[in-house]
């Protein structure tokens, strides 16, 4: 056998080699993609980085008539309405992941696993015809009245009721991202060793003392897949911009419209013929990017703890 | 397991957007041989016309294969300038200061004329609404808040206004329709003109936003107590309420094919000689007057002798022929004298220093 073989491939086989450098060809190019986009994004948005500086951070105009522009707004209605989406569907994803694994007889979580996951394949201009034609009106006429009538007192439910804003927003995310969450949770809780659940059976628990010291173990694998959520949420655009109002404005009360990052640059990016207004749009797409590539990275982390941790225990025990 | 799908779903759209982005960015070449390729790009309010028009000349000359892609105004206009495409096309005139940034003499030819219609969500209201001009106005400015202010019930006696907030729904996507909106009221209202001023996506003071025609009208349709605004082709199709709106010359007039065209007609006077107008609040009893041209833009000197011939006889065919098609698909056609006006302009196209008709 030739030298040169070997040095490819170990086992000295040349399929092999080639094998392996296809795959590292590809691995590669994923890399260079992420790098590219990052490069061109920077790029672009060198014009208003330039001109606006780290002001572009904290302006809250975005007029783009007057040549005004400011990303405060958007990042604002980001956070806010993927918060609102995490609040509803955190407990929801929990709930659904512990019952899909701890308690479902198995006839019936395999069908729910099933629908479940069903959901994340909807695309999202479908959920977002439906949160105009359902979820929007039904939020006017049965949910904002009694929350503004009750809660008004609170800045959070005030001013004019019209079923568009950052709630409607932040509740067609949380069922956008429901399915994601729950379920890698439920994949998370599968991975916590059965022995733990025994052992506190063992020592007197009731199932629902047991199923806390599975969330307990799993935690950090929990916080993981909030983060993907969260992930998922910040970057979603077309059923956000369909029911959230799409008004760069800040304001307490969640019945008033907002507007997402994702949501405005696919709203005016085909229009903006300025320079200044092209490369701010492409500014926010990199911010966007930066928020996004920030939180996918301390999912990963998060996960990769969990999954340590237990294999850990499961050699204890 | 279920992470990986994410990312593995995550990673193709990237893929897939990058890759659109690439074949975005190249494009616009002719082909070879016998058969000429024309590439065009622009507004979307004329797509569906531009379309029946390229599938009605494409069957009369079966070796003239015409692309139209409906990107935008706003792409349009940036595409011509990078000599991208053949042709740009776009619903208002091109500024000045794009035009000298050009690398070229850019021509505008209007093709056809639409409108921006007044629609609304009221229960209990079966006849047309009217609105005067400031009304229209201090409602998008957030003024007049209320269904039964005094303003609205001055031009509209007998209609039973609700005692209702007004919400008002506006075009979150950048579009000519909102920049044709807004060109108007910059016209009857000062104060419009000095807050908010003119563009395909203003700083709007009051209102939410939805995406499209579509969006407008689902969202006045789903919300009681609204007013929006759509295309004139878009309210017919879909049969939406339309309001009367009170012309320069005192008329409340409904937005109408015919009355699109009499404000074209009606703004011959002050119509420039490189055809770049805005016609909202035109002259005449019978205009209406939130009205607006739509452009092709080509080069007057074209690079290519074959495709510039080509451009030249569909753009003569669509001012000519092409007409009849507009009224069926809601467009309003353009006036006689446009159409002269027009002629000249094709007339006046060349590749090499000679005229290409």
């Amino acid at each position: 056998m030739s030298d040169w073989r070997r040095r490819l491939s170990p086992t000295g086989n040349t399929g092999d080699a080639i094998f392996r450098a296809a795959m590292f060809a590809v691995a590669l190019l994923m890399l260079l993609i992420v790098v590219a986009m990052i490069l061109a994004l920077a790029s672009h948005s060198t014009l208003s980085i330039r001109q606006f500086g780290f002001g572009f951070l904290t302006n809250r105009e975005w007029d783009p008539i007057k040549g005004q522009f400011g990303a405060l707004a958007f990042i604002y209605g980001t956070i806010v309405s993927s918060l609102i989406a995490l609040i509803i569907s955190v407990p929801l994803s929990l709930g659904i992941a512990i019952f899909l694994v701890e308690q479902a007889p198995y006839f019936l979580s395999r069908p729910i696993t099933f629908l479940v996951e069903l959901l994340a394949a909807i695309p999202s201009v479908v959920y977002g015809l439906w949160g105009i034609f359902v979820l929007a009106p039904f939020l006017r006429v049965y949910v904002e009245p009694p929350l503004a009538r009750w809660f008004g007192w609170l800045p959070l439910f005030q001013g004019p009721i019209t079923g568009i804003g950052l709630l409607t927003g932040g509740i067609i995310l949380a069922i956008m991202v429901t399915p994601i969450i729950s379920a890698v949770v439920r994949d998370v809780l599968s991975a916590v060793p059965n022995t733990q659940r025994e052992a506190a059976l063992a020592l007197g628990a009731t199932k629902w003392e047991t199923t806390l010291v599975v969330l307990v173990n799993a935690a950090p694998g929990i916080a993981g897949a909030v983060i993907l959520g969260l992930g998922r949420a910040i970057g979603e655009t077309m059923a956000v911009t369909m029911v959230i109002g799409n008004r760069p404005e800040i304001s307490l009360s969640l019945f008033q419209p907002s507007y997402t990052l994702a949501s405005v640059i696919a709203n005016e990016f085909t229009e903006a013929t300025a320079d200044i207004y092209l490369s701010s749009l492409v500014e926010l797409g990199l911010i966007l990017f930066f928020v996004t590539f920030v939180v996918n990275a301390i999912a990963r982390l998060l996960v990769w703890r969990v999954t340590r941790r237990t294999t850990g225990v499961g050699l204890a025990v | 397991m279920f992470s990986k799908t994410i990312t593995r779903a995550n990673l193709s759209l990237v893929l897939a957007g990058i890759i659109a982005f690439g074949l975005n960015a190249c494009g616009g070449n002719s082909g070879t041989g016998g058969e000429v390729r024309i590439q065009g790009a622009g507004a979307t309010f004329p797509n569906p016309l531009y379309q029946k028009w390229v599938s009605e000349y494409g069957k009369q000359h079966p070796n003239v294969k015409i692309d139209y892609q409906s990107v935008g105004s706003g792409a349009g206009i940036k595409q011509i300038k990078e000599r991208t495409v053949d042709f740009g096309a776009s619903d208002s005139p091109m500024k000045d200061e794009d035009l000298k940034a050009a690398p070229g003499e850019i021509l505008h030819i209007p093709t056809v004329l639409g409108a921006v219609v007044l629609t609304y969500n009221l229960s209990g209201v079966s006849q047309p609404l009217r609105f005067a001009p400031d009304v229209v106005a201090d409602i998008y400015l957030g003024k007049i808040k209320n269904w039964t202010d005094p303003r609205l019930k001055a031009d509209n006696s007998g209609v039973n206004f609700p005692n209702a907030d007004i919400t008002v729904v506006y075009r979150s996507d950048g579009s000519g329709t909102s920049a044709v909106f807004t060109d108007y009221l910059s016209k009857v209202s000062p104060e419009w003109k000095g807050k908010v001023g003119t563009g395909t996506s203003p700083k709007w003071p009051e209102g939410i936003g939805a995406k499209g025609n579509e969006g407008v009208t689902g969202q006045v349709k789903q919300t009681p107590n609204t007013i929006g605004y759509v295309e004139l082709a878009y309210a017919v199709q879909n049969k939406l309420p339309a309001a009367l709106i009170k012309n320069r010359a005192g008329s409340f007039v409904e937005p109408t094919i015919d009355a699109v065209t009499s404000a074209a007609a009606g703004s011959l006077a002050n119509t420039p000689e490189d055809l770049r107008v805005s016609i909202t609040d035109a002259a005449g009893a019978a205009a209406y007057p939130i009205s607006s041209y739509t452009y092709i833009l080509a080069y007057k000197a074209q690079p290519d002798q074959l495709k510039g011939k080509t451009l030249v006889d569909f753009l003569w065919w669509g001012i000519h022929d092409g007409e009849k098609f507009a009224k069926e698909l809601q467009y309003a056609p353009l006036p006689e004298e446009i159409v002269k006006r027009a002629e000249a302009k094709i007339n006046s196209m060349t590749a090499g220093g000679q005229a290409l008709r």
